[in-house]
């Protein structure tokens, strides 16, 4: 079976800087893959490749068997490719389900600009697309509320929710637990991982707390400097003397302690 | 509540139609212009939607009147329809040209550029020898299929002509706002990242707003000159341009009737001001924004429609 | 080759009148990110006090010497004025809204000075064409030079250098570039960054105001010579770039030198070449020669 995401050769050069180089990695469907790495070490520089937001310097990106090396970020996205953002990108002076509609509105309906013109924002498939989300990322609570009030942790949930509307196939997670607290970190993440098992998405998420990777990753990429220095079971790379030495530390159970950005 | 809405506006529509004959000329006139102005808005709504103000409105606008009274000189055609429909195409050209360009930009950038590209057409209008230079030219009396009205029919044949043309239009962008495309205009002013993650151009939705914005602007534009009968290059300056924007922010984005009564306010204190007090209309006209953008920043919409609903939060 | 210089000289003399108008404009738009409408009518205010004080002054025969320097002060003295009113009242009311929105309470400000004025002195032309006489003419070679036109140069010159000067080796400059560059880290390092707002935007519209009293004695001091300058400022400094004395600069220059060359080669161009140029420089730079714009950060 051909790897719903395979990357061969890639490299990221911004001026002298070397972000990117020599990345070779196949990820199968519906594997959930987690990233980690120091700050700097590459991980959103890959993250940004393959959604499309950077250009490599070389390399290539396939997605299903086809080449999206250097595509704009709209067109992979409409090929199932999405992605959430370390930052929420979310619409602020719109409510949580005024967010949610135009997700869904948009999601699945590969029309041109013009035909969006001509087609009403809440037909029935938007309605029950939004309403699904909403109780599948258990925003019931905040479905009138402004987004631009909402809890951090909040904000990611949405943020996560409108990426998968479109129901790609593949999402990427920049750093979905950055900026909540320890405590609410691992339950944000059951919701998410929760959420998406339902969706049948290969997930790629990048996160620092080691716990949060042992814990919902089958498989773990270790960036360094630039490429992966580690690929496999959890156990394996955060088992791994490089590893230990180059991102996490000696002892593991420090992780909650981790630096992130 | 949608259906409510619809009723209201094709009750005064019927009512503004109805007093048309017993109102004073002047004031049908006036009427006439304000619905042109108002046309003009109701594209400049839809821009500033999406956080984008043009200053060169204006362009669309001279564009829509120079059409009409060009093709009325050349071709001996005066139908009214015939050129409603002939500035609007005008005017979309324009829009669609302009548009690769004016798309890239936002805030400042896009004000300023949409100010340059209507002062380009101002500097050629009132070089060009042929088309009257600064005087501008008259507009030929125009026909409604075959009716030829003159005198006080005329004026009121040219209200409801006007009339119509906000009504349908009116129509036509309530509609839109509601379409995905129309819906989008907050997200893009909000975060265009996340709307172009969701596989939309933004761009290209600008771009589609220009062209609407642009093509309501000249169909007000073919109004305006066949009820002053007259064109000059004024229409393309950029106070014309300040103008719509003032009764923009005025009305506010919430409302398509916002945009009508905002501009017959408009024209009636301008009339007042320049009546009764020569020398202060623009003095009113600053205060005014002034006091608007300070104190009622949602404009006159946001005084009858209590809750800015823009991607529509029905399904409750 | 004469046409080549009279292109030249036109170009000089009149970058340096887009200079002296745009600088103000320039300034405040790097400081504060206010895009100033009402930059006009500074420069009406300025041309309309500088006209009045030439009338009164020159008519009795005192030296010809303080004529200049009147006309300079009362044009000072009303930008100061009308700069801190504007800024104490009304922009004080806005700072941190959008930009757009600020624009537009500039144009409304715009709107209502153009009416002051015109409760002040009336629907009638002023002339101040003394200066003019004074300063006289003479020849450079073939050219006819108007010795006002190169004492317009000059004034371009000496406030160019001095704005180099004074953001580069003063305190108030350095911190001013500070604030360019990042209003909200120069506020952490305890630059009172309010306090600098009203003293650039004071500065800008004295500016303003000078850049019409020094152009008074060119032009029939008329209603709506604000209108046109606003325009004309914008796309010097679209060119150029937002908020760079670089940018003014050059812009000036650019948009100075195309129009002096369709003044003489185009006549029928004259008018569009300024903003033909701008959107054409914005095509290939959104923003401007001189500033580099931001990338987005996600």
């Amino acid at each position: 079976m051909t790897p719903v995401i395979s990357v061969r050769d890639l490299q990221k050069t911004f001026g002298s800087v070397v972000a990117a180089r020599d990345i070779n990695v196949d990820i199968p469907a519906l594997q959930t893959v987690g990233i980690i790495g120091a700050n700097g070490a590459g991980k959103t520089t890959f993250v940004n490749m393959i959604t499309g937001h950077i250009r490599p310097s070389s390399g290539s990106i396939f997605f299903a068997g086809k080449d999206v090396t250097g595509l704009p970020s709209r067109t992979i996205c409409r090929m199932g490719i999405s992605r959430s953002f370390q930052v929420a990108q979310i619409f602020p002076s719109l409510t949580v389900y005024e967010n949610m509609c135009a997700a869904a509105a948009i999601a699945r309906t590969n029309a041109s600009v013009v035909r969006y013109a001509l087609m009403p924002l809440l037909n029935e498939a938007a309605i029950a697309e939004t309403e699904e989300a909403i109780k599948l990322f258990q925003l019931s609570k905040y479905r009138n509320a402004q987004a631009a009030t909402l809890p951090q942790g909040v904000r990611k949930l949405l943020d996560i929710a409108m990426a998968v509307a479109g129901r790609p196939q593949v999402l990427l997670l920049d750093e979905p637990t950055s900026g909540i607290s320890v405590e609410e970190k691992y339950d944000l993440m059951e919701i998410v991982m929760g959420a998406l098992k339902s969706r049948k998405v290969t997930v790629l998420f990048v996160e620092h707390d080691m716990e949060l990777v042992e814990r919902f990753a089958e498989r773990v990429l270790a960036f360094y400097d630039g490429t992966v220095i580690s690929d496999g079971s959890p156990a394996e790379v955060l088992g791994d003397p490089r590893v230990q030495e180059l991102i996490t530390g000696h002892a593991i159970a420090r992780s909650g302690s981790v630096a992130h950005a | 509540m949608a259906g409510g809405k619809y009723l209201l506006g094709g009750l005064l529509f019927i009512v503004a139609a109805a007093v048309g004959p017993f109102l004073p000329a002047w004031l049908i006139s006036l009427l006439t212009i304000s619905l042109a102005s108002a046309l003009v808005v109701l594209g400049l709504i839809l821009l500033w939607r999406a956080g984008l103000v043009s200053f060169g409105q204006a362009l669309y606008y001279a564009i829509g009147a120079y059409a009409v009274a060009l093709m009325m000189r050349w071709t001996g055609i005066h139908d009214a329809f015939v050129a409603v429909i002939v500035a609007a195409l005008a005017a979309a050209l324009t829009a669609y040209l302009v548009g690769f360009l004016l798309a890239r930009y936002r805030e400042i950038f896009f004000a300023m550029l949409s100010l340059a590209l209507s002062m380009i057409l101002y500097g050629v209008l009132v070089k060009t020898e042929a088309l009257g230079s600064t005087d501008g030219f008259n507009v030929s009396t125009p026909t409604f299929l075959g009716y030829a009205p003159h005198g006080f029919a005329l004026t009121i044949a040219l209200y409801w002509f006007a009339l119509a043309l906000g009504a349908v239009a009116a129509m036509c962008v309530s509609a839109y706002m509601q379409s995905v495309a129309g819906a989008l205009a907050v997200p893009v002013r909000d975060n265009e990242i996340r709307v172009e993650y969701l596989g939309v151009s933004v761009t290209k939705l600008i771009h589609l707003k220009l062209v609407i914005a642009g093509t309501l602007a000249g169909v007000g534009g073919a109004v305006a000159a066949m009820s002053i009968s007259h064109v000059d290059p004024a229409m393309s300056y950029w106070t014309t341009s300040g103008g719509f924007v003032f009764i923009t922010i005025l009305a506010g984005a919430g409302s398509v009737a916002a945009a009508f009564i905002g501009s017959i306010l408009f024209e009636l204190v301008r009339t007042a001001s320049v009546a009764l007090m020569p020398g202060t209309w623009q003095l009113i006209l600053g205060t005014v924004l002034l006091l608007t953008i300070l104190f009622v920043p949602g404009g006159l919409a946001s005084l009858f429609v209590r809750r800015r609903k823009v991607a529509g939060e029905g399904a409750q | 080759m004469l046409l080549g210089l009279a292109i030249l000289t036109d170009g000089l003399v009149y970058a340096a009148y887009l200079f002296i108008v745009a600088v103000g404009l320039s300034l405040i738009f790097g400081v504060m990110k206010i895009l100033n409408v009402a930059h006009g009518a500074f420069y009406a205010f300025g041309a309309y006090c500088a006209a009045t004080a030439a009338g009164m002054y020159f008519d009795r025969g005192l030296p010809d010497a303080g004529g200049f320097l009147i006309m300079a002060l009362a044009a000072l003295a009303v930008g100061l004025v009308l700069g801190l009113i504007l800024e104490r009242t009304i922009l004080r009311l806005v700072y941190g809204k959008d930009e757009v929105i600020i624009v537009l309470v500039t144009y409304a400000a715009f709107l209502i000075l153009e009416d002051v004025i015109l409760l002040i002195w009336g629907p009638s032309s002023l002339f101040a064409y003394q200066p003019l006489v004074i300063a006289g003419n003479f020849m450079i070679g073939p050219l006819v030079l108007s010795g006002y036109d190169l004492g317009l140069v000059l004034l371009a010159v000496v406030l160019a250098v001095g704005g180099f000067y004074g953001l580069r080796y003063t305190r108030y400059g350095r911190l001013l570039t500070a604030v360019i560059f990042d209003r909200e880290t120069a506020a952490a390092f305890g630059v009172n960054v309010t306090r600098f707002f009203t003293v650039t935007f004071l500065i800008g519209a004295m500016l303003g105001a000078l850049g019409g009293a020094a152009m008074a004695p060119k032009i029939s001091v008329t209603l709506g010579i604000g209108v046109e300058v606003i325009v004309l400022a914008f796309a010097v400094v679209a060119v150029g770039g937002m908020g760079s004395m670089e940018g003014a600069l050059v812009g000036a220059l650019i948009v100075g030198l195309c129009r002096a060359a369709a003044v003489h080669l185009l006549p029928q161009v004259e008018l569009f070449v300024i903003y033909a140029v701008m959107a054409l420089v914005l095509v290939f730079r959104p923003h401007g020669l001189f500033t580099r714009a931001q990338p987005r950060k996600i």
